[in-house]
């Protein structure tokens, strides 16, 4: 434990957030952000609602774009680009950072093509490889054993926890290199929330994971850091173990045994 | 503690509160009966007199003169489909591009609010002011009544029914499914056209549907413009017969067999509209 604590985590960023501002409007709601977001490791982000955890998360493929009212100032540099730069196609920047959402969202199509869809935007694949594609990439997302016999069908015929790793699947699909995971196991029952964090688990050997999470059991379980967050300050952020077992802040500890507020 | 024991100020408005409820329930459910009466007698009295002007005769012989013994209502039926069918085919494309306007791109804009008070305008104004309007537009600048300004009129009637239902229906899809489908990095055309628009095809269909129905049963907008034609024509230039200008007609004459023939005709809109109205239920319920 002692030897984990002194040396130093060396992994490379994948994400550095510098001085990053977010506004709603004229609401202010993320305040002056800095941090490194190590590659192919699971990232946490906690904290009470409305801390700015998933108005972070949306930073990060720029999703907050879609409203006028929104803006980020600062610098997000991914793989050494500023991705908050506008002069930067988003649909490129997305193609490299997935996200998944709260709520199940599957397509008006069948389970097939909503793996394809995704696939078909930015890559012209012959019938064989395309099948091969929504293979791998159910595989990864652990649910092809219980829908290869119905590709055909509607998505939204299978269970949430189906759905959402459909969902999974979909973002997986495009190859991304960083997935964002927005309280991804929120809508879902105790089973289907273990079967996506053992997936998150595999997921980090390829990809960097972010994650938000309302609990922090969860965030606990299955991340490798972790942020805490309280109005718009990024309280603390280090390695999971060091932040739930001795955090640096009296602020992070009252919120993680519970005596928040 | 037994539920007597609750203090009696609680028991008399808990009893207060059943009355007005048990008012509530009959004043309403006498409304229903006083609507479903008047429903029920005018469907009994179309199957009542429509049902004996049904013959073959109906859809292969054109209107007849007065006081004949023979005649049907082909040239009409097939007016009404052909204009109505027309009508549709115009207008929709149009109603669903606006719609799609309002709901993805103008939603909050100046353009979009003006648009859609405008459209709610159209959508209630009386269809004979329509007629009207086509009539001054084009039936008095080319100096004829004619098929395609029926057409013209049926589709204006279309367009804003179609457009409000387009754009609620798309209001209805959750900022979710499109979230995700952006995040994927969807262009915005593909999010509206393989997603939303997708997720929204029942409802949409629907109000097509429910558009087709209305305008099968318009007289006011026909008389104005396509006027009626004794036999058959499918030149769409000349005046074209349909049914509820026909219907118009025959059930003022003094004449029994044009008499008749406004009940047959009766019929089978009403009968088409039911359908229609079946139709769009059946799949609004399938989707929901």
């Amino acid at each position: 434990m002692d030897a984990h604590v002194n040396a130093p985590t060396i992994v490379a960023p994948k994400l550095s957030v510098r001085d990053l501002n977010f506004y709603y409007g004229s609401f202010h709601a993320l305040k002056h952000i800095n941090l490194d977001i190590p590659e192919k490791k699971v990232t946490a982000f906690i904290g009470p609602s409305g801390c700015g955890k998933s108005t972070l998360l949306r930073c990060f493929n720029r999703m907050f774009a879609l409203y006028p009212e929104q803006r980020a100032e600062g610098q997000i540099m991914l793989d050494g680009e500023n991705i908050l730069q506008s002069k930067l196609d988003v649909s490129l920047i997305r193609a490299k950072v997935g996200m998944v959402f709260q709520k199940p969202t599957p397509f008006p199509m069948s389970i097939y093509d909503n793996i394809a869809f995704g696939v078909k935007l930015f890559e012209t694949l012959p019938r064989v490889e395309m099948d091969e594609r929504v293979e791998w990439a159910l595989k990864k997302a652990a649910l092809w054993t219980e829908v290869k016999d119905k590709l055909n069908q509607s998505g939204a015929s299978l269970s949430g926890g189906q759905q959402q790793r459909l969902c999974i699947a979909r973002g997986i699909a495009i190859k991304p290199e960083v997935l964002l995971l927005d309280e991804p196991c929120s809508a879902l029952d105790p089973i289907s929330t273990g079967k996506i964090e053992e997936l998150i688990h595999e997921l980090k050997s390829d990809y960097t994971v972010l994650i938000v999470t309302h609990n922090m059991q969860q965030a606990a379980r299955c991340s490798d850091f972790t942020a805490y967050m309280y109005l718009g300050d990024l309280i603390e952020f280090g390695p999971t173990s060091d932040l739930f077992m001795k955090p640096k802040k009296k602020d992070t500890e009252d919120y993680i045994t519970g005596r928040f507020g | 503690m037994s539920i007597n024991s609750l203090d009696s100020g609680r028991m008399a408005m808990h009893r207060r509160r059943k009355r007005i409820n048990a008012i509530a329930l009959s004043l309403s459910l006498g409304a229903m009966a006083f609507g479903l009466f008047w429903l029920i007698w005018i469907l009994f009295e179309t199957f009542r007199l429509g049902l004996g002007g049904l013959s073959l005769a109906l859809f292969t012989e054109m209107t007849p003169p007065p006081m004949s013994e023979t005649g049907g209502l082909a040239n009409a039926i097939f007016g009404s489909l052909t204009m109505v069918a027309l009508a549709t085919f115009l207008g929709t494309p149009i109603g669903i591009m606006a719609g799609v306007y309002l709901a993805e791109y103008g939603q909050r804009t100046w353009l979009g609010s003006t648009t859609r008070f405008i459209n709610d305008i159209l959508l209630s104004a009386p269809s004979i002011v329509i007629g009207l309007f086509i009539y001054a537009l084009v039936v008095a600048r080319f100096k004829a009544f004619s098929g395609y300004a029926g057409i013209l009129a049926l589709a204006l009637i279309v367009i804003p029914v179609v457009i409000r239902t387009t754009e609620t229906m798309l209001t209805l899809i959750p900022n979710a499914m499109r979230e995700a489908a952006y995040a994927l990095g969807t262009p915005k055309w593909r999010v509206i056209s393989n997603i939303t628009l997708k997720s929204a095809r029942a409802g949409v269909v629907t109000g097509i549907l429910l558009a087709l129905a209305r305008i099968a049963g318009e007289t006011a907008p026909l008389l104005f413009t396509a006027l009626s034609n004794q036999f058959w024509s499918m030149d769409l230039g000349q005046p074209m017969a349909s049914l509820p200008v026909t219907i118009f007609k025959f059930a003022m004459s003094p004449y029994e067999n044009w008499q008749k023939l406004a009940w047959a005709g009766v019929f089978l809109i009403t009968m088409g509209v039911l359908a229609l109205n079946i139709a769009a239920r059946v799949m609004f319920r399938n989707k929901h």
